[in-house]
Parts: structure tokens; sequence; C-alpha cells
């Protein structure tokens, strides 16, 4: 077989691509479930540390989705926490594309009344040594919302310090701290004005339509005092 | 090949002689990034060590099936999915791992130290030669981002392999040591000390190989 050389060069290259993206969709498609599972696992792990603590129900049994208030993500995911018929409040997985890496999924914990018990990363890209200390286990700096609210500080003062709010930053990641300090105002702030959406299931089904239009209503103001 | 360089050469210039970071200067993007501590140092020397190895394996097993012409490009299509491969595996199966070292694993793509030695000797050598000198490349860049991330570590924040615990388990929890508490002097840990560190680290080794 005599083929010109250019041909040839193209045939080897077009074979090579076709088996790489072979091989990686083959161990995509083979890891993709196992990967789910263990992301699952990871939100199970962190639920424990930023659920009010007392409830009897499985929030992870209860939980369901509302459009997130920050824009270009993907919706929040509520984990309601009950005694008894007793709301105790509630776990908001919420994703910020903001971060330095990529997006960072977060969960924050919320009483009734709007505080934060905690906030823990679940996923993230962060830079390793400086974007990675929001980790619990390498810093204490996502310690610093334990039980702070949206009055505590002004949702003003919800910015990093540098930016003129109260909040310290992460030395040499100020867009991480930027992104996770916006991702749970913006919760909060989510919280404040449509508290009944975060009851359960069926608190978000009754007003759904309402709580929607003023979600969009709050994205706006929220765009023009940035 | 004629000429096949002896087990002690290959080891000899992939740990010092031809150090990848300290004499080609290759990979420098990562290298400069991830070293604020040993520990992450350690983790992506790890990774590097491990794709480098693989790479060089795989491109000497192929090297005679692909014309000169576009052997880059086919080099880089192997690399890309060696790491993307690696990281799904590693996602699925070792998913406590992947979760520290995993952060590691998309900068090794930009390591072009990998490229390297893909084509200065992987592609001209037969396959166990071609695993050696991979291994020993990756060993010597691992050597130098430990040492360049101690260097740092010490200086910026007063600690030795703190954090090892997120890469070696509860275990290693005691393996941090704090010389002087707080941080001592920042700018070792912001991106100019990864210069200051590395121009410290070649001036040594340029020391010792003048004598």
């Amino acid at each position: 077989m005599t083929l010109p050389p250019s041909l040839r060069a193209g045939l080897v290259l077009a074979a090579f691509v076709g088996a790489g993206l072979a091989a990686v969709a083959i161990v995509h498609e083979q890891t993709r479930e196992r990967i789910e599972a263990a992301e699952r696992q990871v939100v199970l792990d962190r639920l424990a540390a930023v659920l009010p603590e007392g409830h009897d129900n499985t929030p992870e049994a209860a939980a369901y989705q509302r459009p997130s208030p920050l824009p270009d993500s993907e919706p929040l995911r509520i984990y309601p926490a009950y005694r008894g018929d007793t709301y105790l409040g509630a776990a908001v997985g919420v994703k910020t594309p903001e971060g330095y890496g990529g997006t960072i999924h977060l969960l924050v914990g919320l009483r009734p009344g709007g505080e934060v018990v905690a906030v823990r990363p679940v996923a993230h890209q962060e830079t390793p040594g400086l974007g990675d200390a929001i980790e619990p286990g390498r810093s204490d700096w996502i310690r610093q919302f334990n039980g702070r609210a949206l009055g505590d500080p002004p949702k003003a003062d919800w910015r990093v310090r540098r930016d003129g709010g109260a909040f310290d930053g992460i030395t040499g990641a100020t867009i991480t701290s930027r992104a996770v300090i916006g991702a749970v105002r913006a919760v909060l702030a989510d919280y404040r004005a449509h508290p009944e959406a975060y009851r359960g299931r069926e608190h978000a089904a009754e007003d759904r339509p309402a709580g929607r239009e003023t979600t969009e209503a709050e994205r706006d103001r929220e765009a023009t005092d940035e | 090949m004629s000429e096949e360089p002896s087990t002690r050469a290959i080891l000899r210039d992939g740990l010092w002689g031809n150090n990848a970071a300290l004499v080609q200067l290759l990979g420098l993007c990562p290298l400069l990034a991830v070293t604020t501590t040993a520990t992450a140092g350690l983790g992506l020397g790890l990774a590097t060590l491990l794709v480098v190895t693989a790479s060089s394996t795989a491109v000497s097993l192929i090297r005679n099936l692909v014309p000169r012409d576009v052997r880059i490009p086919v080099f880089i299509l192997i690399i890309a999915a060696l790491v993307t491969v690696v990281e799904m595996a590693m996602a699925a199966w070792l998913h406590e791992l992947y979760r520290t070292l995993g952060l590691f694993l998309p900068l090794i793509v930009t390591n072009c130290a990998i490229l390297g030695r893909a084509e200065a000797f992987a592609s001209r050598n037969r396959v166990g030669p071609a695993a050696l000198d991979g291994v020993a490349t990756g060993a010597g860049f691992a050597a130098v981002l430990i040492g360049l991330g101690a260097l740092r570590e010490l200086i910026g924040r007063g600690t030795l392999l703190d954090g090892a615990e997120q890469l070696f388990g509860p275990a290693a929890a005691g393996w941090s040591v704090e010389l002087v508490p707080g941080d001592v002097f920042l700018l070792a840990i912001l991106p100019p000390g990864a210069f200051f560190g590395l121009a410290v680290l070649l001036a040594i080794k340029n020391r010792i190989d003048d004598r």
C-alpha cells in the first residue's frame, strides 16, 4: 500500500484521536455512576455539619430544588430539617460559578430566623495551598460565618474586608473568598425574601409562581447595587 | 536504537544532571503555582510521577507507528487522554484521595516536562528504559517540588508538612511541625516567593556542580 506521507500522517493522527476519544468516553461511562455516588456521599457527610441540631426527619429524603438567586448557576438544593412538626431550619446546597478554578459547591445551614449554622464546601477546584483554605481541615476561614446573619453584619458588609466589607479574605485568594461570601449572602437574601420556600417541597410548590417572579426582581436589584 | 543509555545514566540524568525543573527549567507553571507547602508539592509530585511514567511508557509503545510529522499532536493527545482517564478513575475509586490530589491533576497537562520526555527520550527508546526515564524524571521533578514547597512553607508560615493528613489520612496528622507560630514572611508563599525560592535552589545546584 503506497499512500502519500501526508495522507498517512493524517490517518494515523485521526486513528489516535478516535482511540483517545473512545478511551475517555468508555472510562467516563464506566465511572459516572460511581463518581455521582461518591459525590452524594460527600454531601451526606457534610450535611451533618451544617444542619440545625436535633432534627428527627431525614432532610436528604425531603430535598428539592429551587431556582438559584445567583446568575448563571445551577438550582439550589434545599434540605429542610424538622423535629416532629417544628421547623428547625434547612441546609442549602448552592453552586457558584465565580470560583477561581470554576464552580464552588457549598452547603449553607440556616436556622428559621436566618442565622447561619455553618458553611461547608462540598466540591471545588481552587488552587492548592491558596484557595483551598476554604476547607475546614485547612484553615478556620469558613467558620467565620457560624452564627452570622444578614443583619449581623448588615447586608452591605457581606463582603471581603478589602472590598469594604466585614469578612476576612484568604491571603492570596481574594477571588475565592469573594465567591464564597457572595454565595452565602445571596442564599441569606433569598431566604429573607422567601422563607416559606425553604420549609419543604409542599410549601415551595404552593407559592412557586409568585416566588419566582420576586426572585427575578431581587436578582435585578442585586445586579444594580453591585 | 543503537546506543541505549545505561540504567545508571538514566537515573542520574533524571534526578540531577538533567533535572526537568532545575536544569531544563520545564514545567515551571505548575511548579511555581503549587509549591506553597511541602504537602502540596508532594501531592503534585506524586501525580506528575504517575503521569510521566505512564505517558513515557505509552509513547514508547507506539513510537514506531507514528510518522514524525504528527508525533507532537499524538503525544499531546496521549498525555491529555491519560490525565483525564486517571482523573476520572481516581474520582470513582479513590474519592478521598481525589478530593486532595485531584486538584493537581489538571495542572499536569500544562507540564511541558512530560511532553519534553516523550519527545526527547520515550519516542526513541524501548519500553523498559522509557518507563525508567519517566520514573527518574518524575522523581527528580517531585524532589524539587517538595524542596521548594518546604522552603516556602518554612519561611512563609514557619511550619513543615502542614496538612499532611489531607494526603495520607489521619495517621499523618503528627507529621506536621510548627517551628514558628503565626505567619512569618508572607511574601514567600505569594507568587514572587516562588521565583525567589526557585532562584535559591538553582544557585545551590549550580554551586554544587561547580565544585
